[in-house]
């Protein structure tokens, strides 16, 4: 692990660049692909509606990968993360259109644990409401 | 109707060995628009000391999901996979996942709860390599929304 960050020169409270990331439709049907994750719900409207939904919703999955990027493009080394768990509190919606939906990601060094790592805690949100909860990084530092 | 409690602890059988494809790796970072060069280049990702190019954090729960489906689909637990929806998910790692691991990924049924009549399951996977190291192991919460006429 070679994180580019140094463990000495964080403290609690530091806050982490912040990311969007933009999802269209075409992202999601990408990501299916890439995953393997082709429940209808991430890209068929008919369906998603029919099961409640208000339209086609991101995979969670996908956006917990969009928010560790935030962790990741900041120590560098993704292998510097030893730990990373969230909560799935409301979904993304994406509408057919070309802008799609927008995932904004913050994040603070919340922790400064004894063993060089510290304690990442991450806000992911779309449209104004929360979408990750607990949404948590542990990660190596140098 | 609630899950059986007898459940709780049972393991299943470890899956037949996944192998990470250094394309397949690229196909998801790509899928999720992330350039870190650790994913793609393998010449930057020994710089950082990793063997091989590495996986991005997420990506093994597609191997883990799979496994886990050995406990979603498990007729004699009955859970309406209908009605699933992805909860938590937490991964902690022993290493990252690189191209060429095979990994197998022994699923445990960690805890059945009834909440409001919803069904919430906590299945651990194991996730090792060939020579059966520890590479990740993965915690995914389902919850098994109820029927509509008891909510």
């Amino acid at each position: 692990m070679t994180a580019k960050i140094a463990y000495d020169a964080v403290e609690v409270g530091t806050a982490l660049p912040p990311q969007s990331f933009p999802v269209t439709r075409a992202t999601l049907v990408r990501y299916a692909g890439a995953s393997g994750d082709f429940n209808p719900i991430h890209w068929n409207e008919k369906f998603a509606k029919e099961v409640g939904l208000p339209d086609v919703i991101a995979h969670g999955m996908f956006t917990m990968a969009e928010a560790i990027r935030v962790v990741t493009d900041w120590v560098g080394d993704p292998g510097a993360v030893v730990e990373y768990g969230v909560r799935f509190t409301k979904p993304v919606v994406v509408p057919n259109d070309e802008e799609g939906a927008l995932i904004e990601v913050s994040a603070k060094v919340a922790a400064k644990l004894d063993d060089g790592t510290v304690r990442v805690d991450l806000t992911a949100t779309s449209g104004g409401q929360k979408v990750l909860g607990m949404s948590r990084a542990v990660v190596r530092l140098a | 109707m609630a899950l059986d409690q007898s459940f709780v602890g049972r393991s299943y059988p470890p899956t037949d060995p996944y192998e990470v494809g250094r394309e397949k790796i690229r196909e998801f970072a790509v899928a999720i628009g992330d350039t870190n060069p650790a994913y793609t280049d393998r010449k930057a990702a020994t710089a950082l000391g990793h063997p091989d190019v590495i996986a991005p954090p997420t990506f093994v729960f597609a191997i883990t999901f799979k496994a886990a489906s050995q406990v979603v689909e498990d007729p004699k637990l009955g859970l309406d996979y209908s009605r699933v929806v992805h909860g938590d998910q937490r991964f902690v790692y022993n290493r990252p996942v690189r191209a060429g691991d095979r990994l197998s990924v022994t699923s445990t049924i960690e805890s059945i709860k009834s909440l409001a009549g919803n069904d919430i399951l906590d299945i651990r996977g194991e996730v090792h390599d060939e020579a059966g190291e520890p590479v990740v192991t993965a915690w995914t919460k389902l919850v098994a929304r109820a029927p509509e006429e008891e909510a």
